[in-house]
């Protein structure tokens, strides 16, 4: 067979009737004020970790909360806990409260009572 | 004096109210605690959405209150007002008695310096909106040292939207403020680079949308979505602003000549003063809360004699404003003269 070098995609398309919503539900039960994001990017364009490797903590909590967790547990190891992205939220949303806990939920997850995150430990980055 | 109606403010929306008032046969009196009349449309140059200058709202305004001969008290701060709309109390302990009571006392430009992450105040370029109306009146936008700014920042929502200095509304004028300035810029000098840094564009406004197209494919202008998270100066004299490009999802970092801070609208000082003595409450962020949002949102409770007229409830444009105070002014004539309770 002719090989043309071309695979098949994953779709892109988030998925959200058929992502598991029960990590999203767990994070967002333990940091409520999360859904008030505005998606304003200060803690991204703060962020020391983000602001030398490919790494952006708006737009991973916003995967997490449409229920993508592809490439999780990677991701979160670049964050250095420094709570810069705290202090700039417009929001007041304690950010890295809920880094802290996307990492508990992360290492623990059954013993937090709570399916292991389809993908998230898994080290492809994140879509 | 009977039929005296006492006006908290002479900006658009006293003056208004003052002047349905003096044809509806009271006898309104206004206190400014200013020198002059007008409030915030002395200072601002041309007002959205048409670029009409300032001065033609403001003069045939002042020229009916002068003409209709309608009491004005200058240097007059009201510092009290009867729970009963009897009467208010300046400051100096005079009590002035009325039949009801129109508060009119607008709003109070949030302090850009609170903001230390953008330097207003430290930094030499960095002004804010209301700096930049008064530049507008002189035809020139200059840096401190007197040059051209071959770019122009400018960031929404400054003082509004942000739990850190406890305002959490949204100041509703500042978006179009902010595209109409940049706009105001590109037409003064075609050669400066002008980039807005929003969240949200809120164009509530008939024509505003249009006026926020029209600065995309005509004027320009570059918007980009993100919030400026600090400024710090560059060997150069200029400013260095950090955001994330959320459209895209990197940080960014950007150089500029000057950043415009586009301040919010905050509850006028007074309010706590007035809000204690005349038993009135607070809404959100602290302006007034009006009986309800729909048929009463110039009346203060069922049946009181205290009124609400323009921004001192919320954020609003001139046009808002001066129909409350249209519509106050009725509401306080019918309160004393009676007649269907709508
Ligand atoms: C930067 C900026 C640009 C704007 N540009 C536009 C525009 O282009 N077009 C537009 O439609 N709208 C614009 N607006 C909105 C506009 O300024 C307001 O709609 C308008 O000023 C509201 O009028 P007002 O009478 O309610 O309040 P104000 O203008 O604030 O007037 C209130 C008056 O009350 C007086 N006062 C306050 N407290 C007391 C007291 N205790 N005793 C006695 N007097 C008191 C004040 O001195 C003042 O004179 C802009 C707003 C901002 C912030
Ligand atoms: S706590 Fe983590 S996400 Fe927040 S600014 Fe520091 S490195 Fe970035
Ligand atoms: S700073 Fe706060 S509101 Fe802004 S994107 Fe980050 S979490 Fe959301
Ligand atoms: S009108 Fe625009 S700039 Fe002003 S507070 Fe609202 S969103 Fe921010």
């Amino acid at each position: 067979m002719v090989d043309w070098g071309y695979t098949i995609n994953k779709p892109r398309a988030i998925a959200y009737d058929a992502n598991d919503h029960t990590w999203e539900n767990a994070l967002q039960e333990a940091v409520p004020v999360l859904r008030s994001c505005i998606g304003c990017g200060n803690c991204t364009a703060t962020c020391t970790a983000g602001n030398f490797v490919p790494f952006n903590i708006r737009k991973l909590q916003t995967l997490v909360r449409r229920g993508e967790y592809a490439g999780l547990r990677k991701e979160l190891d670049k964050c250095m806990l420094c709570g810069k992205c705290r202090l700039v939220c417009p929001r007041g949303i304690n950010t890295r409260k809920m880094i802290v806990t996307l990492k508990r939920l992360l290492a623990q997850p059954v013993a937090a009572g709570i399916p292991v995150a389809p993908g998230a430990a898994s080290t492809a980055g994140q879509r | 004096m009977e039929n005296t109606i006492a006006i908290i403010g002479g900006g658009v929306a006293g003056m208004q109210a003052a002047l349905t008032l003096k044809e509806l046969g009271m006898r309104p009196v206004i206190l400014e605690r200013e020198e002059r009349l007008g409030g915030k449309l002395n200072t601002w140059d041309r007002l959205f959405p048409t670029w009409t200058p300032a001065r033609e709202v403001l003069d045939p305004l002042l020229e009916a209150v002068r003409g209709a001969g309608i009491e004005v008290r200058l240097g007059a701060a009201v510092e009290g007002v009867s729970p009963d709309g009897r009467g208010v109390t300046l400051a100096g302990g005079e009590r002035l008695a009325a039949e009801a009571v129109v508060v009119a006392s607008g709003f109070d430009l949030f302090d850009a310096r609170l903001k230390e992450e953008y330097g207003y105040g430290i930094y030499d370029n960095v002004i804010t909106s209301a700096d930049l109306e008064t530049m507008f009146r002189e035809k020139r936008v200059l840096t401190a040292d007197g040059r051209v700014p071959r770019r122009v920042a400018i960031l929404h929502c400054v003082g509004s939207r942000d739990e850190k200095v406890k305002q959490n509304h949204c100041s509703r004028v500042c978006c179009i403020t902010g595209v109409k300035q940049a706009m105001e810029i590109r037409e003064l000098y075609p050669e400066c680079e002008v980039f807005n840094f929003y969240m949200d564009m809120r164009m509530f406004g008939p024509g505003y949308e249009e006026i926020y197209r029209q600065s995309q494919e005509e004027y320009k202008v570059v918007h980009i979505r993100g919030r400026i998270s600090e400024v710090s100066p560059t060997l150069d004299g200029r400013l260095q602003m950090k955001t994330e490009d959320t459209l895209i999802g990197r940080p960014m970092k950007m150089e500029a000549d000057m950043l415009v801070l586009l301040v919010g609208m905050c509850p006028a000082r007074s309010n706590r003063s007035l809000a204690v003595s005349g038993n009135l409450s607070l809404g959100d962020s602290g302006f007034f809360a009006a009986a309800d949002a729909f048929r009463g949102n110039t009346r203060c409770g069922e049946n009181g004699r205290i009124f609400f007229a323009g921004t001192a409830t919320a954020p609003k444009n001139v046009g808002e404003s001066l129909n409350e105070g249209t519509a106050a002014a009725w509401q306080a004539y019918r309160s004393v003269k009676g007649g269907a309770s709508w």
